[in-house]
């Protein structure tokens, strides 16, 4: 049912990444080459901003049903959002018009549970701070972006 | 794209600068969580945090401002898709849609420039700031909606 791992190459490079829990804290926040560069308070604060906006979102729906926002599109970028059934949620700041990110949000979703959510030591809603996650996010991130050197 | 006979727009707001919505025009809505006026408050609101998020987050925004800040135009959920403009003068336009539509960029210029102004801005019985009720303008947005489907 999941997509292999080679279709998860994202066609394009992505400026961020965040992820937040259910209450809306951010549990992990990753730059990869923004000029926006966001300290910790501005990070914090962004990604309350966006749990309670993806809150709001689902109120205005003029449709029952609505789980919350996938994808901002503004003039300079896009932001893709995956919401996984805890309500945990992953969202990357991505260039305009970039394809497969949804699909590398599922992937980064199956490195969370595999690395942070296995790891005996880890709290769950609590900040991640797993050597073997970084690693293997690095690792894909950084192999989509070396395909477009 | 010749889709289903159901309509695809589900409903439209017009707001000034202050916050008063100038107009609500629905066309297919089966679900109002609140009262008409707590959700016009609530998508104003929303709408003006999500313009600040969009400006913070942007990724590639010099610090120089000679740009005018990035600004989105577009969200997608799973039940709806939110379209919005904003003129120079404040005029936010919001538009509701099925989700599976495309871009409406110019769909909203149209409606501002060729409909709103024509028929609103340049009545001579309407006082600007107002809410407004314009059969001439129900009417030719209802048909210029009816094309865009």
């Amino acid at each position: 049912m999941d997509p292999p791992l080679f279709f998860s190459r994202a066609m394009a490079s992505i400026y961020n990444l965040f992820i937040i829990n259910k209450s809306g804290g951010l549990i992990y926040y990753k730059d990869y080459g923004s000029t926006a560069k966001l300290d910790t308070n501005d990070s914090l604060r962004l990604a309350s901003l966006w749990h309670s906006m993806h809150a709001i979102s689902k109120q205005l729906s003029p449709t029952p049903g609505c789980t919350g926002i996938e994808l901002l599109q503004a003039t300079a970028f896009d932001l893709h959002c995956f919401q996984s059934l805890t309500e945990t949620k992953f969202f990357v700041v991505a260039e305009s018009g970039a394809i497969g990110i949804e699909a590398l949000l599922k992937t980064i979703y199956e490195l969370y549970t595999d690395y942070v959510l296995k790891n005996p030591f880890y709290e769950v809603e609590m900040p991640i701070r797993c050597e073997l996650f970084d690693l293997h996010l690095a690792r894909l991130i950084l192999r989509d972006k070396s395909v477009l050197v | 794209m010749a889709l289903a006979m159901a309509p695809r727009m589900r409903c439209l707001y017009i707001f000034n600068r202050n916050g008063m919505c100038l107009h609500y025009h629905v066309w297919l809505r089966s679900l109002m969580t609140l009262s008409p006026q707590q959700d016009q408050k609530l998508m104003f609101g929303m709408l003006f945090s999500l313009n600040s998020f969009t400006a913070k987050i942007d990724p590639v925004s010099s610090g120089k401002e000679n740009n005018p800040p990035c600004s989105f135009y577009s969200f997608r959920t799973n039940t709806y898709k939110l379209h919005f403009m904003e003129t120079a003068s404040g005029i936010k336009i919001i538009l509701l849609t099925d989700p599976r539509i495309g871009d409406l960029r110019e769909a909203l210029m149209h409606i501002y420039s060729n409909i709103y102004v024509e028929y609103v801005v340049k009545n001579p019985l309407y006082s600007p700031g107002q809410p407004f009720r314009c059969e001439l303008f129900n009417m030719a947005l209802d048909h210029y909606v009816k094309t865009l489907q």
